[in-house]
């Protein structure tokens, strides 16, 4: 979800509560795509090839900040097999550089292909297309890059300091007050109450700050693609993306053609987690192609992934809460510092509103500043921002049920938020889950079960908008009465089974009798990109409103048929039938038959839907995590581990599941291991997997999950997302747990070996 | 230069080809053979998506040079089903939905089969230590694992 893009959700298609009762939504069958799956036909970005096609690479810059003095390509453009080589000057000229978020697509370009300087270690300054992939590498270390080092800054709280180097500047937007470093670009402030006076009535009162490092998103699959453009302004890319719409858009302007002449396919993605929602080397393969007037084929190392893509944020955090012995809460506040790379876009007003949406307050205030640094931009990553304001709030709620002797489950039902809260973000919440959630946890066995010697449980909460977003969405009926839907959001974990499932509860035909296709950006209006867990909401509302579009056709053939009205006729079980004795006598018709004769009764038979639905509702998690600090090593391990979160309507329960265990996993990673570290030099040192280490098989246990069904009253079903809010609460809830266990209260992500063996050494010196 | 003829075995089919010295068996898979089941996710041997068997041993093909492959015996997620019928691993990983994005999924199947025939019935344990060099980012690995030790209890009990 970009940030311009969030406001507060309402309406959307009502919620029936009369649906109750389901045929096929709420059953596991087996996914569309799981044979192309298993057996390696599945075609993922790297996988497809043209006739004639070249490989292209990609020069990055070694430093942090640099004034490109001059870019010499005579060298690799008079080696043999080279066919293109561009640079920044092979891109569109008229994109205007504005403040803030305003100059996004400006901002876009300058991380596709540096202009006048490099901003940070891995940006790309200019590229070459060859007969191969190992002569365009060899081509690539021969385009001579002169830079003139400039002086550079990697941390948040460093770029904020009065001396520290300044990315770009002009780049703030009015938002922010005066007095700080022209890297401050945006500034965030809201909340509700007075918080002095909410401080002043506490018994309790802590305030403390916290650090997280930035992460990676960590597909598996680097990102890839194969464009061709022609000079006639025409052309086609192939790419893992999470939306390609929107890589239709940024492509069209960045490569200066009209945006209905790129068709765009979006490959079958290897993982995106909100990093696959932005362009990288797309625009770089058009215009290599166009140059070349060849296919050409691109695509990224590890190591580029790492240098050049997709982390987050990282952040550095002050929280202030005060309780009551009872443990009320009183006052909350929270200072949200946010460093987005060497651009603007870091999410402080996600980190800021999330922060203590859990929780109802009638005193909350909270600050966030975006600032820019010599890093990449970042990107998306699940619920962008939410994790690390969950990880510090949730670590001072902690801290303050410890020192006042209380139950942490108990305090957050005391304070959570329910339906007609003011949100700590400022809407009244609609019908919410949280209490839900919590209540359930309680009652897991998990939460009661003894601990060993060693082990600590931790639990918190966590927070997500979600969102609906532009969608359309096309079902078609085949003569023999099966139907083709076709949706434009990417199938990144399965999709493709809940979208069969809820077309099937619609016209009343089996599963199997759907076929799902991911249509390209020709064959469908617009589709907002697969983020903001928006897809399982909004393209299945589309899906189920496509379907009864078609209902409704297949119902009035039916009529005309029996020479009555369509109001007269009902749908049932994938049956036409009369609606009662006044209609008339007439045997049911089912869909086969209908579709068999659609060519002489008024054609094909279609039905569509396209909206942007706004009633995406709000989801809430709770997580409990027993986990063992070994004191000689500093290692954490998880030894058991509980994900409760609220789904709404679960539509396919397994690719729930699924979705609540790989955002705790994740969540694993970046509260245990996982880490940016750049030198002095401003050179990211750990761009490989092996020092970059995403949680393996033998770092985990089993992860239990309960999903909580409390309806959105936005979705016919009342689906809710569920993609994002399971990665909110792991930070928080593990460094609980290591608090526990170790002793000591840790303040700073990664809780990797060295700052555990720190935090212990601190604490046994007072 | 000069390119290196190679005659080998792939999935039970004899194949020849010409290949640069520098290309791994995963780049002569891929692009000289259009076998793109393997996946490349790091080219530094940390991820196992590239995972084949080479002799019936299982390596990371990123790290092998094409050349390399000069009479052995390469087996690949393309060749684990016997045509139309799946491997039973292949069946569970579909019925468990131990795959949500599926680009780890070939690796994890060829290293799983590999281990299977190792060891019809391994613990978790020794399950989670055999499937560490694969790294799934989508999973968290519960669904894998469960459906990697139901396959060997269903094979155990089929045999």
């Amino acid at each position: 979800m970009a940030l311009d893009e969030y406001k507060p959700q309402k309406g959307g298609t009502e919620y029936d509560p009369e649906k109750t009762e389901f045929t096929f939504v709420g059953t596991r069958p087996d996914r569309p795509d799981g044979l192309d799956k298993v057996t390696g036909r599945a075609k993922f970005g790297a996988d497809m090839s043209a006739p004639g096609m070249l490989h292209a690479a990609i020069v990055r810059s070694p430093h942090a900040h640099a004034r490109i003095v001059k870019i010499d390509t005579s060298k690799a453009e008079a080696m043999k097999g080279v066919k293109a080589v561009v640079t920044r000057a092979d891109f569109a000229d008229d994109i205007p550089f504005k403040p803030g978020m305003g100059g996004e697509l400006w901002n876009v370009l300058e991380n596709v292909m540096a202009g006048e300087k490099a901003l940070y270690d891995g940006h790309a300054v200019a590229a070459v297309a060859a007969t191969s992939a190992l002569e365009a590498r060899d081509a690539a270390k021969l385009i001579e890059v002169e830079y003139e080092v400039l002086p550079h800054v990697t941390d948040v709280d460093k770029a904020m300091a009065p001396d520290a180097p300044v990315i770009r500047a002009g780049t703030r937007d009015r938002s922010v007050p005066e007095g700080f470093n022209e890297n401050v670009v945006r500034y965030h402030e809201s909340g509700h109450g007075d918080v002095e006076s909410g401080f002043a009535e506490a018994d309790l009162v802590i305030e403390d700050h916290f650090k997280t490092e930035a992460t990676h998103q960590g597909y598996i699959e680097p990102h890839a693609c194969l464009a061709m453009l022609g000079n006639d302004g025409k052309g086609e890319l192939w790419c893992c993306t999470q939306g390609h719409w929107n890589v239709q858009k940024l492509c069209a302007a960045l490569v200066g053609i009209e945006q209905s002449q790129l068709r765009v396919t979006a490959s079958e993605i290897g993982g995106g987690f909100g990093g696959k929602t932005a362009v990288f080397i797309e625009p770089v393969a058009l215009a290599l192609s166009r140059k070349a007037n060849r296919p050409v084929k691109l695509v990224m190392s590890r190591s580029e992934v790492f240098r050049a893509t997709g982390p987050t944020a990282s952040t550095s955090m002050d929280i202030k809460i005060g309780m009551k012995k009872d443990g009320t809460i009183t006052a909350a506040q929270g200072t949200f510092r946010l460093q987005g790379g060497a651009f603007p876009g870091a999410p402080c007003e996600f980190t800021a509103m999330c922060a203590f949406a859990p929780y109802a307050l009638e005193n909350v205030h909270q600050v966030g500043y975006d600032v820019m640094t010599n890093r990449p931009k970042q990107a998306a990553y699940r619920a962008p921002g939410s994790p690390m304001a969950a990880f510090a709030v949730e670590s001072v709620i902690d801290e303050l049920c410890k020192q006042l002797d209380l139950d942490p489950i108990e305090v957050r039902l005391k304070n959570a938020s329910k339906e007609g809260t003011k949100a700590s973000y400022g809407p009244r919440f609609q019908r919410i889950g949280l209490v839900e959630t919590l209540e359930a946890a309680k009652a897991h066995p998990h939460y009661s079960a003894p601990l060993k010697p060693g082990q600590g449980r931790g639990i918190s909460c966590g927070f997500w908008f979600n969102h609906g977003g532009e969608t359309s969405v096309t079902l078609a009926m085949s003569e023999d009465g099966s139907a083709q839907l076709m949706v434009g959001t990417p199938d990144i974990g399965g999709s493709r089974a809940s979208m069969a499932l809820m077309a099937a509860e619609e016209l009343g035909i089996p599963y199997e009798n759907i076929r799902v296709t991911i249509a390209d950006t020709a064959s469908l209006g617009y589709n907002e990109v697969s983020h903001g867990s928006r897809v399982t909401y909004a393209s299945g509302l589309a899906t189920i409103q496509a379907a009864r579009d078609t209902v409704r056709k297949l119902k009035k053939r039916a009529a005309d048929k029996w020479g009555i009205d369509e109001d007269a006729v009902y749908w049932e079980d994938g049956y036409a039938k009369p609606s009662g004795p006044n209609a008339g006598e007439f045997e049911p018709m089912h869909i086969s038959k209908i579709c068999a004769k659609m060519g002489a009764t008024g054609g094909p038979i279609v039905g569509h839907y396209e909206a942007t639905p706004e009633g995406a509702g709000v989801s809430f998690a709770t997580h409990i995590v027993d986990a063992e600090v070994d004191p000689e090593t500093g290692k954490t391990s998880v030894v058991r581990y509980t994900v409760v979160q609220d789904a709404g309507k679960a539509i396919h329960p397994t690719y729930v599941e699924g979705q609540y265990q790989g955002g705790a996993a994740q969540g694993i990673g970046w509260a245990l291991n996982e880490e940016y570290i750049y030198g002095e030099d401003g050179r990211l040192q750990n761009s490989v997997f092996l020092d970059y280490r995403i949680p393996v098989a033998s770092d985990l246990p089993m992860i239990d999950t309960v999903i909580v069904e409390v309806p959105n009253p936005g979705h016919p079903y009342g689906v809710r997302g569920v993609g994002e809010t399971s990665i909110c609460p792991p930070l928080a809830a593990i460094a609980n747990a290591v608090s526990a266990a170790a002793g000591a209260r840790l303040r700073e992500l990664p809780m990797s070996p060295p700052r555990i063996l720190a935090a212990l050494e601190k604490q046994a010196n007072g | 230069m000069s390119k290196i003829h190679v005659t080998t075995t792939v999935n039970g089919d004899e194949v020849e080809f010409l290949c640069d010295s520098r290309e791994t068996l995963l780049d002569v898979l891929r692009d000289r053979l259009n076998l793109t089941g393997a996946k490349e996710g790091c080219g530094t041997g940390d991820c196992g998506a590239c995972s084949v068997e080479v002799d019936g041993r299982l390596v990371c093909s990123c790290l092998m040079l094409g050349a390399e492959a000069e009479g052995k015996s390469i087996a690949t997620v393309e060749g684990i089903a016997e045509g139309e019928e799946l491997h039973p691993l292949q069946k569970k990983f579909i019925e468990y939905a131990a795959l949500q994005c599926g680009i780890c999924t070939p690796g994890i199947l060829v290293a799983a089969k590999n281990l299977l025939e190792r060891n019809p019935d391994p613990t978790e344990t020794e399950v989670r230590y055999w499937l560490a060099g694969n790294l799934c980012r989508c999973t968290g690995y519960d669904k894998i694992i469960r459906a990697v030790m139901d396959t060997a209890k269903d094979m155990r009990e089929a045999s």
